[in-house]
């Protein structure tokens, strides 16, 4: 059970570092993702399952995101739509593109499938199954990690940390904000489709529905590492946006196998995230307004921690 | 060098609300020149440096800068050739983001690569040139900006922009939100920094000591005019008492009931 947890957050965290670059580094709150997710767990099933070498799919996969990210962002700068609003229109699109990738159908199994799942746990043979998915989802995760760490530390990331936080500034260096945002918007969302490609050869099927609701489990997954771990360095950054994934698993397990005792059910799954994010937002506001005031004392000079990066 | 044409602003044209702003200025300032500008509240002044960043189109008119017609360049395109610095200290920086890695986007104008430009030789050079501020800011090169006050942010937004050797330096009262103490600290680098790295500036100011005491010119704007344009010995000998009385020669009108808002302080 407990390799359970781990490798389903695993999954989800490739998701929740997209969503962490979205909403924390560029500000740019995008809902295209309950919309990208399952685009790439579609275009992975449909490949995988057309006989497309599955390390191909997953490329796809991942460029098919990027696409959906760029339509978004493509929105917002030319027709000057809000961010929201962008991600929403994707979204809803996607919903239907989805349906038509999976071959006019809700849904597409994938037993029986070779995919890169099942190759990699037949190199580990004797072991059981979970436990090998384990080894190779915290190799993926933390390739990952380390290639986003990587990009944040080149000038065009830096650059990308930097327009969240101060539009004007980047402005006055001479970048255009649009071509940021499609390369942050793109990026996230490529990232958020290989977590969909993934998820999809985990539970061995694709289906339209199952992004919905993704986004909040990413957002709130983000939440959760903020609270796991203070810094203002990258490698810090995306390492929380991983714990925090695997954290919200856990209550997410927890809320699923004993939320009956409580008289809960998996339906109510949805309305606990919701609470989770509720009560992190207040926790923060709580936090800022202690801060304020110690800040007031002391000209500024006080809050060594205060250093919450993106 | 900058070169005005006929430039002119007009906001809401055709309707019951147009303003012009900007009033067919000619204007051409040489390389090296540091100009002052003062005038009252809606002079034109700010509305001058949008207009010359591109912020904002001209109505009619052209802006050179370096013989480049600029007047149809988007605002991000034309930063590369101009360091703009604002009256807000929070907009040249961004607070989440560590000193060091502030003044490597800072460093190179212009769209970024894929390189990792910020190496331990590369901290080292902004050390030193922290180090000429003397606001100890080089010991804090991991911190956060938001943790500096605001006089260290507009100092080192003003490193930042110096660094980048832009053609063209707008200062749009750029110490008018820091405290006595401070903004005298960050004009007195700005001077420095100027005749040091030899830059073409403009500078707003509202106070009338600081536009004669700084700079080998000055200009004095109102409703979106330039009015007085002094350089050379006449700029040298000029009072504050000299510089009122023009004022009311060019627009004859009387002090008390004039809106002019210029503080006669130093």
């Amino acid at each position: 059970m407990i390799e359970g947890i781990l490798v389903e957050g695993l999954i989800y965290a490739t998701m929740a570092l997209g969503v962490f670059i979205t909403f924390r580094v560029l500000d740019f709150p995008d809902l295209t993702v309950d919309g990208s997710f399952p685009l790439g767990a579609a275009v992975m099933a449909i490949l995988v399952s057309s006989g497309v070498p599955s390390l191909i799919a997953l490329l796809v996969a991942f460029l098919s995101g990027i696409l959906a990210g760029l339509i978004t962002a493509t929105i917002h700068n030319k027709l000057r739509v809000p961010n929201l609003l962008a991600g929403i229109l994707t979204m809803t699109m996607l919903y239907s593109i989805n349906i038509r990738v999976l071959g006019n159908r809700p849904n597409l199994p994938l037993i029986r499938q070779e995919t890169i799942l099942t190759t990699f746990t037949r190199w580990f043979e004797p072991m059981p199954d979970e436990w090998s998915l384990l080894i190779f989802f915290v190799l993926v995760t933390v390739l990952i990690k380390v290639l986003i760490d990587l990009f944040f530390r080149t000038d065009l990331g830096l650059t990308l940390g930097a327009m969240g936080n101060n539009e004007q500034m980047v402005v006055t260096q001479g970048v255009n904000p649009e071509t940021l945002k499609l390369i942050g918007v793109g990026f996230s969302n490529g990232l958020v489709a290989i977590s969909g490609a993934f998820a999809a050869q985990y539970q061995g099927f694709a289906d339209v529905n199952l992004g919905q609701g993704i986004i909040i489990a990413g957002l709130a997954s983000v939440m959760i590492g903020e609270f796991i771990l203070r810094s203002n360095r990258i490698g810090m950054l995306t390492l929380r946006v991983v714990l925090g994934s695997i954290a919200f698993r856990g209550i997410m397990y927890l809320g699923r196998y004993y939320g009956y005792y409580i008289n809960l059910t998996p339906n109510d799954l949805r309305l606990i995230t919701g609470i989770l994010i509720i009560i992190s937002l207040v926790i923060t506001q709580l936090r800022k307004q202690k801060r304020a005031t110690t800040v007031d004392l002391d000209q500024g000079r006080s809050t060594p921690s205060s250093g919450d990066a993106a | 060098m900058i070169r005005l044409e006929n430039v002119t602003k007009v906001f809401n044209p055709g309707t019951p609300h147009e303003n012009v702003a900007i009033r067919t200025v000619d204007l051409t300032i040489e390389k090296g020149d540091f100009v002052t500008i003062i005038g009252s509240n809606g002079a034109g002044k700010t509305t001058l440096f949008n207009l010359i960043s591109g912020t904002m189109p001209v109505s009619a008119g052209r802006v050179f800068v370096d013989e480049t017609d600029v007047t149809k360049h988007s605002e991000h395109r034309r930063a590369q050739i101009i360091g703009r610095i604002f009256q807000d200290p929070l907009l040249g920086t961004a607070s989440n983001m560590m000193v060091a890695d502030n003044m490597m986007i800072c460093y190179r104008k212009g769209m970024k690569g894929l390189r990792i430009s910020l190496t331990s030789s590369m901290r080292d050079f902004f050390r030193e040139k922290l180090r000429d501020l003397e606001m100890g800011l080089e010991n804090r090169m991991n911190d956060n900006v938001g943790l500096l006050s605001g006089g260290q942010r507009q100092a080192l937004t003003l490193l930042m922009m110096v660094l980048s050797e832009p053609s063209l330096v707008l200062l749009d009262e750029h110490t008018a939100a820091l405290d006595p103490k401070n903004a005298q600290i960050v004009l007195d680098l700005t001077s420095r920094f100027i005749a040091e790295y030899g830059l073409t500036s403009m500078m707003i100011t509202h106070n009338m000591g600081q536009a004669i005491r700084y700079g080998n010119r000055l200009l004095m704007m109102d409703r979106g005019e330039v009015i007085l344009d002094v350089s050379g010995d006449e700029k040298r000998t000029l009072t504050v008492e000299k510089l009122v009385q023009k004022f009311h020669e060019i627009r004859n009108a009387d002090l008390e009931s004039d809106e002019l808002m210029l503080s006669q302080g130093t």
